[in-house]
């Protein structure tokens, strides 16, 4: 497997413009003649199929749901970075590269992040000129917040629902192109497979959700932007329509799919009430901003009222763990010290999983009126979902699966290991390393659809020629017919079990064993755990109805089955990498007092999985990761 | 709790539908309307019968993929809630709830409680864009933008497409939508050289989808789980009234 | 510009805004009568001799208004009805209230309620003898004029007709309820700030209505029955339905 980043040379901060003027350009006149495929509508996908569009090439954006606009970038609350340094406190583009490296634990490739970290100015003025109504201050400039991870003020946001507002920006540039018949939309068409001719990215087959057509679409490139796999642990806070069976169908056809165990844990979830639960809810983690987070000092008091709990007898324990960061601590340090209160008995609220998030000292501090203008909106969720006041007492929180960083492989021009296969947004590995900070995806996925991929694309065409396959070639009738079998099999089978069981199944087996914490043994019994599973799942399986319609169930049992393929996958994955970092943490790799601990000499590399076959175990290779321009340092934010 | 559930079935747009009513128990209070729809589907496919098809997707109130008319409210009778965000406890025990699909010509049925909203992407499509091409666009910082204005734009931005202030109106007027989708762009300074243009064709796709007119009574708004204000209706009908008057004179 | 739903809509509440303006106009007229036979005869002459292209061309102007209002009233009606087949199984509202739901209904019964109204006081063909009603008050010059004092007491005498008129007068009430804040929301003339005022204003404004409109054919009624006499004891004995 070819795993050469294309790392441009030249000096770190020169990198991206020498690329840009290097890279090879498409002719205006003759970008009509090049055909785009873009499975997926959110902020990448969206962005990129617009972007393409208002360049002159021809589109086709695919989406699952019944519009664009409700991809799920639509879903992040808290905001988007970008090393504007508005505040003028001490922020810049290296200073946003450097602490995105070093909240991904020094796993991500240098080039990639600073790039990151340069477009995003860009990504704000662009997203102005839109008009996405972000937050500003009384003179009428943008306002700013600050969040985990970092000590400079530079999140921009709009209220509680800076996602939505951002894909809607995308979707407003995604509509002009549509109408101006740039860019032609498949809504409810979910992609079953790809097709590649000698080596290269083609097309891809759909299934029409509401006819169960099954169709093939050629292009002269395919751009797969279809978000992450958190929904592999049943329980997380993506949409239930999120899937890896995009990616997973890449990586089947020879796409290498790259670190897989890098999941991100959210430290503000509302913890689970019980086994009807269909997803966790994610409140922005911008509420740690105000909020103290606390568990009781004893165990005892656990089952007390929260605000009968004196002062003294409460364990802030972020604030002592980590004085200079505090409850801004990164998501995944956070999550685990969430994980040892509730271990050690000293967890609030249903079945002992839950630690408190408190207002009292913010409300006291500034007043009830300014903390509703911050997170009325929150609150308001909150008591939705448990029917308790956040004002009058704390709310409950308890860490979930939230982002993946992992993802398939893509070089410095976004291209997986098949060529004219791009892959943009939390769909690829790039920039997130082994842990992502918050109100970064939102800055990854317009970084990469606005202002990577209609530079590096060009590059791509430009070399390999205008020649779109035609739908009917046997290339396109061999994977046609595959796809066609795949879905006749999952509804033909009449067992007993449905596909959400299935699924809560391999939920309950991801979160115990690859969940916040991983070990050998745990990971080892997962994989067979996962195995049996997959094993039950092709003789007991129940889908009702037929594949000529809308059938949820059909759905829910193709998903859940490209699940469990990569379920095992992941786990492989983090029972190979050997060490603790960022997201993944092994516990035989710890400090004594429960810090994960980095193995740069061995694991300083992406680990880049091959599909080898059904039922064959997948090949590993690596991208070694060499950092010129910062220092591995252990992550501390003591 | 126990619950009796009578739900819209329709195999297909052609095909002609009714109610079904199934039993459900061992519903738990905490658990959301889609949960409980979750359930039930369970239920009905272990006594091999075929799941009800409703639309779902985030689950945390924001991607407006949720559309169920419950007793006759759309997301239900609670205010400023979804129907994925709506929780079990605010029923009663043993209550029977009327499950329909949102009713419109515009909202063709695709199945059981389905429909087709590709009205609402015609209608951003007509205009509801800034024309700005990636790359162009100067500082952030370039317009400053007074407050309470950037507060207004963003409380008409807030509305996530749904469909609920549609099922909400006897005449099935999409006056909140378009009124919000239009407004929020015709109040920014970005937005004001497309704004005739833009608050015209809006209203002509508007038209054209098939939906009814606008009855002034406010139940799209009081359906609304954003609370989006009846104002912007108010806005557009004087944006669209200033439009023509301008395009009659020049 | 009209054939918009929205334009419709400006078609409404600019007929609209001429029919609540006459309303009053008429009420104020109305209520001269409580002033004796002299000045609502008078007064009555005075219209009547307006130069006749300025008394014509107000009831043209007024009747178009009532025509345009009323068929872009169906015209708006039947695309409702195209847009929504088929009603909810079980139809609520969280907002709108009776005189908001009941526009069509209320707006039918008055258009009904004009046409009586014409027939019965202008045109006066629904009672032919009041055109023989004829008197020298309030004239002038000492010349017979249309005694309109002694028709309006002799039209409301009759119960059924005070009823209707009343009754009518509620639906127009309701139907102003909701009319006059429509105007301000339909030609998008108002703000948030003003919503509540002008919602309050509309309310009062349709009592108002309401209540002078109904003064008259309660205190026929009234001094009919002999609660109370507002009107000249002599005329109104004399004003019967066959003089």
């Amino acid at each position: 497997m070819n795993l050469d980043s294309k790392t441009p040379d030249g000096p770190l901060a020169e990198k991206w413009d020498n690329h840009r003027f290097s890279s090879k350009l498409v002719n205006p006149a003759n970008k009509r003649k090049y055909r785009i495929i873009v499975v997926g509508s959110g902020l990448a996908g969206g962005a990129a199929a617009a972007t393409l569009g208002e360049l002159g090439y021809n589109v086709d954006c695919f989406c699952y749901q019944d519009s664009p606009r409700r991809a799920h970038s639509i879903a992040a609350q808290g905001g988007i970075n970008a090393a504007k340094n508005y505040q003028n406190d001490g922020d810049s583009i290296h200073r946003l590269f450097y602490d995105t490296i070093k909240g991904g634990d020094f796993r991500s490739r240098e080039a990639n992040v600073h790039r990151l970290a340069q477009v995003s100015a860009n990504i704000i003025d662009q997203c102005v000129a839109q008009g996405v109504p972000f937050a500003r201050e009384y003179g009428g400039l943008l306002a700013n917040r600050s969040f985990g991870g970092a000590q400079v003020s530079r999140t921009f946001y709009a209220r509680g629902q800076t996602g939505q507002q951002l894909l809607l920006g995308a979707y407003s540039a995604l509509s002009r192109q549509i109408a101006a018949g740039q860019v032609t939309m498949h809504t409810r068409h979910e992609m079953l497979d790809i097709v590649s001719v000698d080596g290269h990215a083609k097309g891809i087959i759909t299934r029409n959700l509401v006819t169960g057509e099954v169709d093939p679409w050629t292009a002269d490139a395919v751009l797969l932007c279809t978000g992450g796999y958190g929904n592999a642990y049943y329980l997380s806070t993506n949409a239930t329509g999120c899937n890896v069976t995009a990616t997973y169908r890449a990586y089947m056809r020879g796409a290498g799919f790259a670190n897989p165990c890098y999941t991100q844990i959210h430290p503000t979830c509302i913890p689970v009430s019980g086994d009807h639960q269909s997803k966790l809810t994610l409140m922005s983690e911008s509420l740690r901003n105000d909020g103290r987070v606390w568990v009781p000092k004893d165990a005892a008091d656990c089952s007390k009222y929260p605000t009968d709990i004196p002062e003294g007898e409460r364990d802030y324990y972020l604030e002592r763990k980590y004085p200079s960061f505090g409850n801004l601590a990164p998501r995944d340090i956070s999550s685990r010290s969430a994980k040892e209160a509730c271990d050690e008995g000293r967890g609030v609220g249903p079945g002992g999983r839950g630690v408190y998030l408190d207002f009292s000292d913010a409300i006291s501090r500034l007043g009830e009126s300014a903390i509703r203008e911050r997170y009325g909106n929150l609150f308001q969720m909150y008591e939705r979902i448990t029917g308790e006041n956040g004002y009058k007492r704390p709310m409950r929180i308890y860490p979930a699966i939230h982002y993946t960083m992992g993802g398939l492989w893509v070089d410095y021009n976004l291209m997986s290991t098949i060529p004219g296969c791009f892959v943009l947004g939390e769909a690829n590995f790039s920039d997130h390393g082994a842990n992502r900070l918050g109100a970064s995806a939102l800055m990854q996925g317009l970084s990469d659809g606005y202002f990577v991929i209609p530079y590096t694309i060009g590059n791509y065409l430009a070399s390999a020629g205008a020649g779109a396959i035609s739908p009917d070639g046997p290339e396109v009738k061999e994977v046609l017919d595959s796809v066609k079998q795949r879905v006749d099999q999952l509804v033909s089978p009449k067992g007993k079990r449905s596909s959400r069981s299935y699924h809560k199944e391999l939920g309950q087996i991801m979160w115990e064993y690859a969940g916040m914490a991983r070990n050998e043994s745990g990971l080892k019994k997962a994989i067979g755990e996962i195995q049996e599973l997959r094993d039950d799942f092709s003789k007991n399986l129940l889908v009702s109805g037929s594949g000529k319609t809308l059938n949820a169930e059909l759905e829910r049992a193709g998903r859940t089955r490209d699940f469990i393929d990569f379920g095992e996958l992941l786990c492989r994955d983090a029972l190979e990498r050997n060490e603790s970092c960022g997201g993944h943490f092994r516990e035989e790799h710890q400090t004594e007092d429960g810090e994960a601990m980095r193995d740069d000499e061995n694991f300083a590399h992406a680990a880049v999985w091959e599909y080898k076959g059904e039922g064959k175990t997948p090949d590993r290779h690596t991208e070694d990761l060499s950092f010129e321009n910062v220092e591995l340092a252990v992550r501390s934010y003591k | 709790m126990k619950l009796t559930l009578k739900i819209w079935r329709q195999a297909g747009p052609e095909k002609s539908g009714s109610f079904e009513t199934h039993e459900l128990d061992g519903v738990s209070e905490d658990s959301s309307f889609l949960e409980m729809l979750d359930q039930l589907n369970e239920q009905l496919l272990a006594d091999g019968k075929e799941p009800i098809a409703f639309d779902h997707d985030c689950r945390e109130g924001i991607c407006g993929t949720c559309s169920l008319t419950i007793n006759g409210h759309p997301h239900g009778p609670e205010n400023s809630t979804t129907s994925c965000q709506l929780h079990m406890r605010k029923f009663k025990d043993g209550e029977t709830l009327t499950i329909e699909p949102f009713r419109a010509r515009a909202f063709p049925l695709v199945r059981d409680l389905v429909v087709d909203r590709s009205a609402f992407d015609r209608i951003t499509q007509a205009g509801g864009y800034i024309t700005v091409r990636t790359g162009s666009a100067p500082d952030g910082n370039a317009i400053p933008i007074p407050k309470p204005d950037s507060d207004s734009a963003m409380d008409a931005a807030a509305c996530i497409g749904c469909g609920a202030c549609v099922a909400s109106c006897k005449n099935a007027s999409a006056m909140l939508f378009t009124a919000a989708k239009a407004g929020h762009l015709n109040m920014l300074p970005q937005g004001q050289a497309e704004k005739d243009k833009r608050t015209l064709d809006m209203v002509s796709a508007m038209d054209d989808a098939g939906f009814g007119n606008c009855r002034n009574y406010g139940e799209c708004s009081a359906a609304c789980p954003k609370d989006i204000s009846l104002d912007f209706i108010a806005k557009l009908n004087r944006d669209h009234a200033k439009a023509n008057l301008k395009k009659l004179l020049s | 510009m009209f054939s918009t739903s929205l334009g419709k809509k400006y078609l409404m509440a600019l007929t609209g805004i001429v029919l609540i303006g006459f309303v009053f106009v008429h009420m104020a007229g109305n209520l001269q009568i409580l002033a004796g036979q002299e000045q609502i005869n008078k007064y009555a002459h005075d219209l009547q001799s307006l130069p006749w292209f300025v008394l014509w061309g107000s009831r043209i102007f007024l009747l178009a208004c009532v025509i345009l209002h009323a068929w872009t009233a169906f015209a708006l009606v039947s695309e409702n009805r195209k847009a929504r087949p088929r009603p909810n199984e079980v139809e609520v509202t969280k907002k709108a209230g009776w005189s908001s739901l009941y526009m069509g209904l209320t707006g039918t019964i008055l258009l009904s309620f004009i046409v009586f109204h014409l027939l019965h006081f202008t045109i006066r063909l629904i009672f032919p003898e009041y055109n023989e009603l004829k008197t020298t008050v309030g004239s002038p010059d000492d010349s017979e004029i249309q005694d309109v004092y002694k028709m309006v007491l002799a039209g409301f005498r009759l119960e059924g007709v005070s009823v209707f008129y009343v009754v009518s007068m509620f639906l127009l009430c309701r139907h102003l309820s909701h009319g006059v804040s429509s105007v301000f929301q339909s030609l998008g003339i108002r703000s948030e700030s003003w919503r509540g005022r002008l919602e309050v204003a509309s309310e009062a404004y349709a009592w108002l209505v309401f209540i002078g409109f109904s003064i008259v054919p309660v205190a026929v009624l009234a001094q009919e029955s002999g609660i109370f006499s507002l009107f000249d004891a002599a005329v109104f004995s004399s004003a019967s339905l066959l003089p």
